[in-house]
């Protein structure tokens, strides 16, 4: 074991934790889907779609997968450019512009579920 | 960087050339890989997603346009290229919280377990572009 030397950064439990909790939340709903997609016997039509998403607990349930996702997209994104882009100006410019697009899903989402 | 942590010279393996011409990964390492790999295009594979899902929901109109659209050829890709993302991700993830709890470490179960990964994200895409078209 090597010595850690306290720097006040955090060591990422919290990302790791939160990665894999998001990750389960999101593979209950994927199965839910996929159950409902299974039982889709002729082709979709308009009004069964829009139904399904009228319902309050769809909604609800695609909300907290949506909020699940955008935790779990920063994290893996984060990840990703701490790995390769080393300069820390364009690494911070380019989390910044994740953070952006992550919000821009969210609330795009609130907006098509809520219209 | 601040120079407060301890300098650590412990090998790192992340250079894309590497990766792609020097290094020839086992199976278990091209479960990893894809793992990263499908991440990034669902990342940018989300915004397509929620233009359909906007679409589709608006109206009548805009459900039968999202439909057109993506009985095209190059969609009908691109979607697949997506569904197989979102499938490999999700097995890869099941497979790696597993490990997380020293479940299939050793290398012959994680062989196993990485074709099993292979197979069911195959099999679970053909099913879902089967049931989408």
């Amino acid at each position: 074991m090597s010595a850690r030397v306290v720097t006040g950064a955090r060591y990422g439990l919290r990302d790791w934790l939160a990665q894999r909790i998001t990750a389960a939340i999101m593979a209950v709903y994927t199965l839910i889907v996929l159950v409902s997609v299974s039982r889709w016997g002729e082709p979709l039509g308009y009004a069964v779609w829009r139904e399904l998403f009228a319902q309050g607990w769809m909604r609800v349930a695609t909300l907290v997968f949506a909020a699940s996702l955008a935790w779990h997209l920063w994290v893996g994104v984060r990840d990703i450019l701490m790995d390769y882009v080393k300069p820390d100006g364009l690494r911070l410019a380019l989390h910044a512009l994740v953070l952006l697009l992550i919000a821009f899903y969210l609330g795009w989402t609130v907006e098509i579920l809520w219209r | 960087m601040a120079p407060a942590a301890v300098k650590k010279n412990r090998p790192k393996y992340l250079s894309l050339r590497a990766l792609l011409f020097e290094i020839r990964l086992p199976i278990t390492g091209w479960v990893s890989i894809l793992h990263r790999i499908s991440g990034v295009l669902l990342f940018f594979g989300t915004l397509w997603m929620l233009w359909l899902l906007d679409r589709s929901l608006e109206s009548e109109a805009g459900f039968e346009a999202v439909r057109h659209y993506t009985a095209l050829g190059p969609v009908k890709l691109g979607l697949l290229v997506l569904a197989w993302a979102y499938s490999h991700h999700l097995c890869a993830g099941i497979r790696f919280l597993f490990l997380d709890l020293d479940r299939g470490a050793d290398r012959e179960t994680a062989r196993r377990t990485s074709v099993i990964v292979f197979a069911a994200s195959f099999a679970l895409t053909a099913w879902l572009g089967w049931k989408l078209w």
